[in-house]
């Protein structure tokens, strides 16, 4: 992508350091001179936005450290005391906390974005998956983090989220008790969530810099998702790329700060202000909002196949909901990388930013909370007539005087035509369609658009046409716009 | 590969070099040392001594009332030991022969870790729900037993798993009576 050096020293200082490390080259050829698709939207500023968000939860991070105490007797009390007394304590904290979810917000704009414009396809295969690593590496030291306050939600969610391991089959039970370091959630355990989650962070800033190693070896994906062929579809990284993502972050921040001044606990459960409690379960255990999606789809089978129990089964999907991710670049056979190409497939892909959002909405529900009922009331009967046999009879409605007359009506007809006979009925609970069903009619759909829409669409669908070019879909956009003024 | 002359065989095949065997005995060396390291790092995350040294613990029966239950702690686990009424041994007796997912009979509910009978009043198992571990609350669910608020599972007067997803019944700690009512777990 990137061509030959541009870069010139321009002080005897830069020129003898180039000669011997030659670091500001390198920083000019990635972030000054660097060629950038001239088409780019401001979903591509999410990059720069997720570096900040990285940055500013290892710096709070570091200095939290300085003040918590990993024990199971002081963790939770450390952790008010930097709220209350520290000064400026419960602005760092407030930071930390909000971070995670910026983070989280951030990471998923940039995943749709990248699933929307066919980021994922030849020859950025690899970029995808350490994209993906980077992912689940964020999961893991969140899970990790919201452990150390060592809240009834901390302790609650570490309890299930290790349980997950006892559903493997012969080596689940111990391998749990290894992660756990006991039988049950306790200090050991602590221990070394503090000093994973202290470690996670810069794994992930190393993944990154792969990451970002290997965007410049195969150059930006751009919203018309051709390949940049000349100078002409490109712009010098700074200054254009460089305000631009300075302006979206300067808005992002915008927006994060109004959490952290104005609504610190609004992504938080209150749970987590009682400390933990080994004898008392919440009534309601949830996640943080950014894995409520996968919570509802381990939680969506509730039967079992064959030898695999429910509780497998579950875990299954959810670890399989993220390995998907990483085939995906086989499983898409589109030749036609942006959905901008793609009217069919955009149809399908807004559906599924439907189903991932209600999936985080099943998530955060009571699994048998009722989402739609046929009636208030419903009654069943069956009407056994002589040789006409037995017959079955239901009525639903939204009053008791209602049901009661249609069900009469159907009564009536079966006379008319059976003749005389016995009758039972009772009242029963009317048809209902639970959370728990909902959940699996939406993890179905998000297994199906990875497994059977995008390979089979991408082999029938008639894409719309291509421009050759950026520098050509540019000029065809301002066309249109021209016609569309006169 | 040394770059100078090297002694060959009549077939034109490399004799092996000094150089050779130290790359190899080396290699070897260094592969079984670090496999023989890496198992420590594992295994300092396995349950400690003093973590191991919990695994008993003694309870005296005739501090639970008839009709209640107390939650006492084994290997840091919470354990119900619950005093069952007449009527609930009862309601869990008449339900041995209906269909469960993990089918046990009461009695087999009650029995001590070296295989005696125990009391029928006395129903002790671990406290977490074999889903994913939450504690359930007794008085909940359609069968007189206990409900796990967490995902539905519902346990009946002998813990034994009726509806929902958990997969077993509530687990039996190891006990046995060392005297008629003191209780040892573990």
């Amino acid at each position: 992508m990137s061509g030959p050096s541009t870069y010139e020293p321009k002080t005897g200082i830069e020129r003898w350091l180039d000669q011997r490390l030659p670091v500001l080259r390198m920083m000019h050829d990635s972030f000054v001179d660097y060629p950038t698709p001239r088409n780019l939207n401001y979903f591509w500023t999410f990059g720069a936005i997720l570096m900040l968000c990285l940055v500013v939860q290892i710096v709070t991070g570091i200095v939290m450290a300085m003040h918590y105490t990993p024990s199971i007797t002081e963790a939770f009390s450390s952790i008010q005391r930097l709220k209350r007394d520290v000064p400026f304590g419960w602005l760092i904290q407030n930071i930390h906390a909000t971070g995670s979810s910026m983070f989280f917000l951030a990471v998923y704009i940039h995943m749709f974005r990248g699933l929307y414009y066919g980021s994922y396809k030849a020859p950025r295969e690899v970029l995808w998956i350490l994209g993906v690593v980077i992912y689940l590496l964020m999961m893991a030291t969140a899970f990790l983090g919201y452990v150390l306050p060592w809240g009834q939600m901390s302790f609650w969610g570490a309890t299930v989220i290790t349980n997950f391991f006892s559903a493997i089959p012969v080596v689940g039970v111990p391998v749990k008790e290894w992660l756990m370091g006991g039988f049950a959630i306790d200090n050991p355990t602590l221990n070394r969530f503090f000093s994973l989650h202290y470690l996670l962070p810069f794994v992930i800033f190393g993944v990154v810099i792969l990451h970002v190693w290997a965007l410049h070896v195969t150059g930006q994906n751009n919203p018309d998702g051709i390949e940049v062929k000349d100078k002409s579809d490109t712009v010098a990284f700074t200054p254009y790329a460089t305000i631009k993502d300075f302006f979206a972050t300067a808005v992002f921040m915008i927006m994060f700060a109004a959490f952290v001044f104005y609504l610190p606990d609004a992504l938080g459960h209150p749970d987590n202000y009682i400390p933990a409690d080994p004898l008392k379960t919440p009534p309601h255990i949830v996640p943080e909002w950014y894995l409520l999606p996968f919570y509802a789809i381990l939680r969506a089978i509730d039967f079992a196949i064959g030898p695999i129990s429910a509780k497998l089964g579950g875990l299954i999907l959810m670890v399989g909901a993220i390995a998907v991710l990483v085939v995906l670049p086989w499983l898409d056979t589109s030749k036609v990388r942006s959905m901008r190409y793609r009217p069919v497939a955009r149809q399908f892909f807004l559906v599924f930013v439907l189903v991932c959002l209600a999936l985080g909405w099943c998530g955060a529900q009571s699994p048998d909370k009722v989402v739609w009922q046929a009636g208030e009331f419903s009654i069943a009967g069956s009407y056994a007539a002589g040789a006409a046999g037995e017959q079955k009879l239901t009525a639903t409605g939204n009053t008791l005087e209602e049901v009661e007359k249609t069900f009469g009506k159907q009564l009536a007809g079966a006379i008319a035509s059976n003749g005389a006979g016995t009758l039972t009925k009772t009242v029963v609970t009317p048809f209902q369609f639970k959370v728990t069903q909902f959940s699996q009619l939406l993890t179905l759909y998000y297994f199906a658009f990875f497994l059977l829409i995008l390979p089979i669409l991408g082999l029938r669908e008639t894409p719309g046409r291509v421009p050759e070019t950026i520098a050509k879909a540019i000029g065809a956009k301002r066309a249109a716009a021209t016609e569309r003024g006169a | 590969m040394a770059d100078h002359a090297v002694p060959t065989h009549a077939g034109g095949e490399e004799e092996p070099t000094r150089r050779d065997f130290i790359y190899i005995a080396t290699g070897a060396v260094g592969a079984v040392g670090a496999a023989a390291l890496v198992w420590p790092f594992i295994d300092q995350m396995s349950p400690a001594a003093d973590t191991l040294a919990l695994a008993s613990s003694e309870y005296d029966l005739g501090q639970v009332p008839e009709g209640q239950q107390v939650v006492i702690f084994w290997r840091k686990q919470p354990v119900f030991i619950r005093h069952r009424t007449a009527a609930e041994i009862a309601a869990a007796q008449k339900d041995d022969a209906a269909p469960m997912r993990d089918p046990q009979t009461d009695a087999q509910r009650t029995v001590q870790s070296n295989g005696q009978a125990g009391k029928a009043q006395f129903l002790i198992v671990q406290a977490a729900c074999t889903h994913f571990g939450c504690i359930p609350t007794f008085g909940g669910g359609s069968f007189g037993g206990w409900l796990c608020a967490c995902h539905g599972s519902v346990y009946d007067t002998a813990a034994r798993i009726r509806s929902g997803p958990a997969p077993l019944n509530l687990v039996l700690p190891p006990y046995v009576y060392s005297s008629d009512t003191v209780v040892k777990i573990g």
